[in-house]
């Protein structure tokens, strides 16, 4: 699997916050993604309704996944393709080198797919002597890069222009070093014409899947580049590399969540391609591929589903909850350290490479609630980050500070009456260590937190104090 | 493979805490299979005939589209000319082999190369016909098959889709609908292509720009009537 710094998370949001180029580029996120859906979703006043809608949905095939997926490799292998069912990321990895072996492929185009991430294909392929090329725009850029996403849909987020500038200098070294590359339309343009040559000459096309559709045996990829259409007509073999949650039961059920899931993401009414592909070519087709393969990895998600964490299986990858996270647009997506990012990130990481690895990331949050309140499927990410800090206290993860200070907590909070009076004699105190300003510069054991900015002092009574005078008027 | 088949699902039946799905269970999966239930529905993919057509135009043209609406099928080879004058495009032109857009009149624009087949990438325009226009989003929605090479829709960097009014529906429910009447009910063409406008990425500083890999350019040649050529 694709390595990862989750344990690290401290240091990488550390750096990340010093990173003025890194701070720069959020900017867009907190800005275009967080309007841009906004306004998609006043404009539909249905909208609220297909949210419940394509929750009960995903509820109803994740309660019956064992009979959707069946039925649909049935359907894939009625058409004329094959399911390779993968427990793991190594399996999955084997089954795509034997197919691209079998057509002794030098080159792979590759559609976007978090699933190629979440198993590291690129470097393995890498390691085999075959070549894969990345053909969405932020996704090849950062492949020239070496690096992993930072968005769920806008891998690139984090950089500017220069920085692709420099990257394109760097790997089209056969094109004139005196060409100008200072805008972005330079920069397509030459990405464009790179990647044609790609599509025309690959041996095989990997793509993912937004959905797989029980009814028909199809799968359906959703971009607004065409990239994918060209990744999987071009080349003899398409590959489609997917996770088990993403079967649907009919076109229906796939019309309803699309409703939802452009609306969400870029705030588009749809985006720009929608491709059902169903098996290999036709007899008679003039273009598409011989092979038609679905490489099915499960990776955890079959035990996920009998745990507390279920729910997060919902997810359709749109990423507003990451657009609306202030954490996320605070250290942006490299410091969660792995794949998946954002309040998706901080429950999905803990369940597939374990709590040791990546118990820091439901850490980082707020709480604030707005992940869960833009989630068009309704998934409550902050209860089930709250699972995790449960599941990491009981493991004993957490440091022994933080679980002497939660103990200590603990141990007033089953004393109603203790708690309130020496909250009572705490507030008092903290009110006249802020003096006139009502601020206090230094706090014990708070500095890491005062060393930033002041705290401002409580007024001298405590919430529960102002709650029981409340009652009495 | 088929020892981790098993062993999936039957992992997948643990975490459900249940064995096989019950009869009752299967029979529902069954029924909604056979009869696909439709959700919610948006007001606006429900209009009459005439809102309904306004609606696909104004939708495709917020998506980046251009559009000729025009009475009948014989003036589409003028309106082709026309479209590719006014581009600044060559008089040349790659054509699905489909009888709904190769047996248009073209001999009366003797100007107009016209070649017919899938597309090598060299071509810089492309006609192909459309089997539905979706009003809701203003969406096309194209079928591959031996006379409808799928490249002709992404290698070329200009596509011009002819479709007709009677092609137009409301929502995306009534697609799959006109899909299924063509194809039968789970049945499938290798693909089909719902597109909403150019290709586009905003992959660079969030900064929109058109044609990413796919047409810079997509204009929709709208025919008064019939899909269905007269005899």
């Amino acid at each position: 699997m694709q390595h990862a710094t989750s344990h690290d998370f401290k240091n990488n949001a550390q750096r990340a916050l010093g990173d003025q180029q890194l701070q720069r580029a959020l900017g867009h996120v907190k800005k275009n993604f967080v309007e841009r859906r906004a306004a998609a979703a006043a404009r539909l006043p249905e909208f609220e309704a297909l949210r419940d809608h394509a929750r009960a949905i995903k509820d109803h095939v994740l309660d019956n996944l064992d009979v959707y997926l069946e039925r649909f490799e049935s359907k894939v292998v009625a058409n004329g393709g094959q399911v390779h069912w993968c427990e793991d990321a190594e399996a999955a990895r084997q089954t795509i080198l034997r197919i691209c072996r079998s057509v002794n492929a030098k080159l792979v185009t590759r559609g976007k797919t978090m699933i190629g991430e979440e198993i590291d294909l690129n470097s393995f392929l890498e390691a085999n002597a075959i070549t894969p090329v990345e053909t969405d725009l932020g996704e090849y850029i950062i492949q020239l890069r070496h690096e992993p996403p930072s968005h769920l849909i806008a891998p690139a987020i984090h950089l500017n222009k220069e920085q692709v500038a420099e990257a394109f200098r760097a790997a089209h070294s056969d094109l004139d070093p005196k060409r100008v590359l200072t805008e972005a339309p330079a920069l397509l343009a030459e990405a464009r014409a790179r990647l044609r040559s790609r599509f025309l000459a690959a041996d095989v096309g990997i793509t993912g899947a937004n959905f797989l559709v029980a009814e028909t045996g199809s799968s359906i990829i959703v971009t607004n580049e065409g990239n994918g259409d060209l990744t999987q007509t071009l080349p003899k073999i398409h590959i489609v590399l997917a996770s088990l949650e993403k079967v649907v039961p009919t076109l229906e059920d796939a019309a309803a969540i699309l409703r939802v899931l452009a609306r969400s993401a870029t705030g588009q009414e749809m985006s720009v391609y929608t491709t059902i592909s169903t098996g290999p070519r036709r007899p008679d087709d003039l273009d598409g591929p011989e092979q038609y393969h679905v490489v099915l990895l499960d990776n955890g998600r079959s035990r996920m589903l009998g745990s507390e964490f279920r729910e997060a299986l919902r997810c359709i990858r749109c990423g507003a909850c990451l657009n609306h996270c202030p954490i996320y647009h605070a250290v942006g997506g490299h410091a969660y350290g792995w794949v998946y990012s954002g309040p998706i990130g901080a429950v999905l990481t803990p369940s597939l490479l374990g709590v040791e690895e990546a118990g820091h990331l439901p850490n980082a949050s707020t709480f604030c609630g707005r992940c869960e309140s833009v989630c068009p499927m309704r998934i409550p990410l902050p209860k089930m980050m709250r699972h995790w800090r449960e599941q990491e206290f009981s493991r004993h993860l957490s440091p022994p500070a933080a679980r002497a200070a939660l103990r200590l907590w603990a141990f007033f909070a089953k004393r109603p009456a203790l708690y309130r009076s020496v909250t009572g004699v705490g507030a008092r105190l903290l009110k006249m260590g802020g003096g006139r300003a009502g601020r206090l510069h230094s706090l014990p054991l708070a500095g890491g937190w005062t060393a930033h900015r002041d705290m401002p002092a409580p007024e001298g009574r405590t919430f529960q104090q102002l709650w029981a005078e409340r009652g009495r008027r | 493979m088929s020892d981790t088949r098993a062993q999936i699902i039957g992992t997948i039946r643990k975490s459900l805490r249940r064995d096989r799905p019950s009869s009752s269970q299967q029979a529902e999966i069954e029924s909604r299979l056979a009869d696909p239930p439709r959700g919610p529905i948006p007001a606006r993919g429900q209009l009459e005939p005439q809102a309904r057509l306004q609606l696909f135009v104004a939708m495709a043209k917020e998506a980046a589209c251009t559009i000729a609406h025009i009475a009948d099928r014989a003036a589409v080879p003028a309106a082709v000319a026309e479209y590719l004058a006014r581009e600044n495009l060559p008089a040349k032109l790659r054509v699905a082999p489909d009888a709904a857009v190769a047996n248009l009149p073209w001999s009366t624009r003797p100007l107009l190369e016209i070649t017919t087949g899938r597309s090598d990438g060299s071509d810089e325009v492309s006609l192909t016909p459309a089997l539905a226009g979706i009003a809701e989003t203003g969406t096309l929605m194209l079928t591959s098959g031996p006379e409808r090479p799928t490249t002709l829709n992404f290698l070329p960097e200009t596509h011009i889709v002819m479709l007709t009014a009677d092609q137009v529906v409301g929502g995306m429910e009534e697609a799959w609908t006109r899909l299924r009447e063509r194809y039968g009910r789970g049945v499938m063409p290798r693909t089909v292509n719902l597109i909403t406008g150019p290709s586009r990425s905003a992959d660079i500083e969030q900064t929109l720009q058109m044609g990413a890999h796919g047409p810079r350019r997509l204009h929709i040649i709208l025919v008064d009537g019939q899909a269905t050529a007269e005899p």
